[in-house]
């Protein structure tokens, strides 16, 4: 990419506004549902996934270090915190569901319901 | 205007949202002048920059990525980071349906201009938790040097 981003002052982070909705990719396959989010800046502890009946949220704080004397020059991430909801659909069997954190990003593995699986139905002939 | 449903939030405020930003950053609306060089669309990964009394510190929020593969470079004050994100979405696989795309993959450059008073050589740069820290101290020349008068 050419483009250069020049500094200009902006307005400093502010931890009021209402979170910001992370990026997710989601898929399906015969087994359950894989949810990726890049919650980039959130620590394990920082981090929350609840599950409310089949209401699945998921939220976490960003914390930078070493800030107490900075002054922002810049800001594309002005909101520290990240929060997106779900709903789950019956098939997927949301207490077994997995959860994984790396380097930023949030895995979540929904497997379906043992009897919701796909099954081949034998047709067996006359 | 989204090439694919997939890639783009599906929730309304999201969308309207991520149009808001997009236009007041680029028109320059809401104090700040929109750059010269406006950011795309879509810019991966998302720059902090800060200043400390004795450095200048860039943050690039770029979560899941090998922290080594990063090319991290100063050219004439201007720092820039660049590497590749695979996507995790498995492709290929007939039994795969998809239902949302939204996170940037493939590869990514983007170039920060430094403030003059920076020291090139003395830079650090750690990733962690998705973010990638660049620390570039501030030159000795350029702190505020005291002159005793005779």
């Amino acid at each position: 990419m050419a483009e250069r981003t020049e500094l200009t002052t902006t307005k400093a982070p502010d931890s009021n506004e209402h979170p910001t909705s992370p990026a997710v990719d989601i898929f399906e396959d015969a087994g359950g549902i894989t949810l990726l989010a890049d919650m980039p800046g959130v620590a394990k502890d920082r981090l929350d996934v609840k599950l409310d009946g089949d209401t699945l949220s998921v939220e976490g704080r960003v914390e930078l270090q070493g800030l107490a004397d900075m002054r922002a020059l810049w800001a594309e991430v002005n909101v520290p915190r990240f929060r997106r909801t779900f709903t789950l659909s019956r098939e997927l069997d949301a207490s077994r569901i997995e959860a994984n954190l790396k380097d930023g990003v949030l895995t979540l593995r929904v497997p379906k319901h043992a009897h919701a699986q796909p099954r081949r139905i034998e047709v067996k002939s006359a | 205007m989204f090439d694919t449903m997939l890639s783009r939030p599906q929730n309304l405020f999201d969308q309207l949202e991520s149009l808001q930003r997009l236009l007041t950053r680029a028109a320059g609306v809401e104090g700040a002048p929109g750059g010269i060089r406006s950011v795309a669309y879509g810019a991966f990964p998302e720059i902090n920059v800060g200043r400390t009394q004795n450095s200048v510190e860039v943050f690039a929020f770029a979560p899941g990525i090998d922290g080594s593969s990063l090319d991290v470079t100063i050219e004439r004050n201007v720092l820039k980071i660049s590497g590749t994100r695979a996507s995790a979405i498995p492709r290929g696989d007939t039994q795969v349906q998809l239902y949302a795309n939204e996170r940037p993959q493939g590869r990514f450059s983007r170039a920060v201009s430094l403030p003059d008073d920076v020291d090139p050589l003395k830079v650090e740069a750690k990733y962690r938790d998705g973010i990638l820290r660049v620390s570039i101290a501030l030159s000795a020349t350029a702190q505020p040097q005291r002159i005793s008068v005779q």
